[in-house]
């Protein structure tokens, strides 16, 4: 681990940003389109992102600001961990037991930020997001215990590396099919996209969470969200659909994935959150057991099926 | 009050302004009657997401608040309580002829005739109610403003904030609160 580590991580940070920002911009036209409207500029995540930067902000405390900024440096901490196509940052350290915990320095930040302004629709919303991250962590991580006892590895480019080369056939998702339909369901719910929204709902709980941010906080949190989705979807993919050989086939396909979550985002309505959590634990749980005990006890999955 | 249109930003406020200009994200007080021409606005018919505009959950995170109609004395307290909540920069469009002089309760002793008095106006629009045409017409108005520097409602208001604090007291009158926040 050198100097240029840091650089190289440097750049995937800003080529990330420029990327995932760019791709939420063209999924709000998406999302107008399957609403009929013509949709914003391609460019307006940009432009609202830095007109939240320009702005003045109300601080409600040591606690608030600080979370903003732990918050938004440990996901770009974990940022950096993320291979792509194979490239990484600092190699041999895209565990996806060091990317879930690092993950959760952000997590935590932003509760606390969110707790420490004092509001209660935010602290309403931090509750429903935890509870929220507990539906869906239960199923995927059964699945993903699953192919890491499977495969010996826990390494995301190893296992990513193993389903290339054979086509879609190889992809994760297609040898083992019910744990690929929860890794997309619980990917619905790791992004907060509806109908597991229940934690942001603006007209019931005025955007919980975010309910105090204003100015330059917002923007922060903005830009943390474009981290955070970037991270959210880049495990899915190398975990489930092969990752990708080279940086355009992996960018391609993360695009396409990201915006299926956002379609079947534009045509669902909100779950409340007791319900989030009984849907999570009843079908996907069952199918992540159901994929679990199939690969354990059969060997099928690991093997290829034909 | 006039509101002097001099222009006075560096390089830098020009800048933000363009970014402040193409992403007004509103704040709407739709306790008069105006809220059911928003609907329309914002759907698939006049979509005014095209322009950057949209609606947010809470004045912290709003730019423009949008008072539609008329506004009770009891509502008008509610609405300084949420303007000085926003951050700055910050910008208020009156909707509607109640906002501008009254309207049909020029001579209601619940309402308050002019907004003005209370808080920094940017734009009017003007209408019975105004139809969602007129909006978007209005708010190309208000982007223009932003882009020269014209709508500067929110310095206004800090500069002169002695005559709007007056105005409001003389409206609201004083109350007097006894719990264990206020002692």
């Amino acid at each position: 681990m050198n100097v240029m580590n840091f650089v190289y991580g440097f750049i995937v940070l800003v080529c990330v940003f420029i990327f995932q920002t760019t791709l939420t911009g063209l999924n709000r036209k998406v999302t107008a389109r399957l609403q009929k409207r013509y949709g914003a500029r391609w460019y307006q995540q940009f432009l609202d992102i830095f007109k939240a930067l320009r702005k003045d902000s109300t601080s409600h405390g040591w606690v608030f600001d600080f979370g903003v900024i732990m918050a938004l440096g440990g996901i770009m901490a974990t940022v950096i961990f993320i291979p792509v196509a194979g490239f990484q940052a600092f190699p041999g350290l895209d565990n996806v037991f060091v990317i879930s915990y690092l993950l959760a320095v952000g997590m935590l930040g932003m509760a606390m930020s969110a707790a420490g302004s004092g509001n209660p629709w935010a602290s309403i919303g931090v509750a429903r997001a935890l509870t929220n991250m507990l539906a869906y962590d239960v199923p995927l991580m059964i699945v993903i215990f699953t192919m890491i006892f499977a495969f010996d590895s826990s390494s995301l480019s190893e296992i990513s590396a193993m389903q290339q080369g054979m086509g879609i056939l190889g992809w994760n998702a297609i040898r083992m099919p019910l744990g690929g339909i929860v890794a997309i369901i619980a990917l619905l719910g790791m992004l907060g996209k509806k109908p597991f929204d229940s934690f942001i709902a603006p007209a019931e709980i005025a955007s919980g969470p975010m309910v105090e941010y204003g100015g330059k906080h917002l923007g922060f949190m903005f830009i943390l969200h474009e981290f955070m989705t970037f991270i959210e979807v880049s495990i899915i993919l190398a975990l489930f659909f092969g990752g990708g050989a080279t940086i355009w086939e992996y960018l391609l396909k993360y695009a396409i994935l990201y915006t299926f979550t956002n379609i079947i985002s534009g045509v669902m309505p909100r779950f409340k959150i007791d319900q989030a959590v009984k849907y999570f634990f009843k079908l996907p749980l069952a199918m992540a057991i159901i994929q679990g005990l199939v690969v354990i006890f059969t060997g099928l999955g690991v093997t290829l099926w034909f | 009050m006039v509101l002097d249109k001099k222009d006075d930003r560096n390089v830098w406020e020009k800048i933000g302004d363009y970014f402040s200009a193409n992403s007004i994200w509103m704040k709407w007080y739709c306790t008069g009657c105006g809220a059911i021409e928003m609907p329309p606005t914002m759907t698939s018919r006049f979509d005014m997401e095209r322009l950057g505009m949209g609606p947010m959950a809470t004045p912290r995170q709003a730019d423009v608040l949008l008072i539609t109609g008329y506004l009770s004395t009891k509502t008008l307290r509610r609405v300084i309580y949420s303007y000085e909540q926003m951050n700055s920069p910050r910008f208020i469009v009156a909707f509607g002829s109640c906002t501008i002089n009254g309207g049909i309760y020029y001579d209601s002793y619940a309402t308050i005739g002019r907004l003005d008095k209370y808080l920094p106006v940017d734009l009017y629009i003007s209408g019975c109610m105004p139809r969602p045409e007129t909006i978007m017409n209005g708010f190309s108005g208000l982007i223009e403003m932003i882009k020269k520097g014209e709508a500067k409602g929110w310095k206004h208001y800090q500069e002169n904030y002695e005559w709007y604090k007056k105005n409001q007291l003389d409206s609201l009158g004083k109350i007097i609160i006894e719990d264990e926040f206020h002692e």
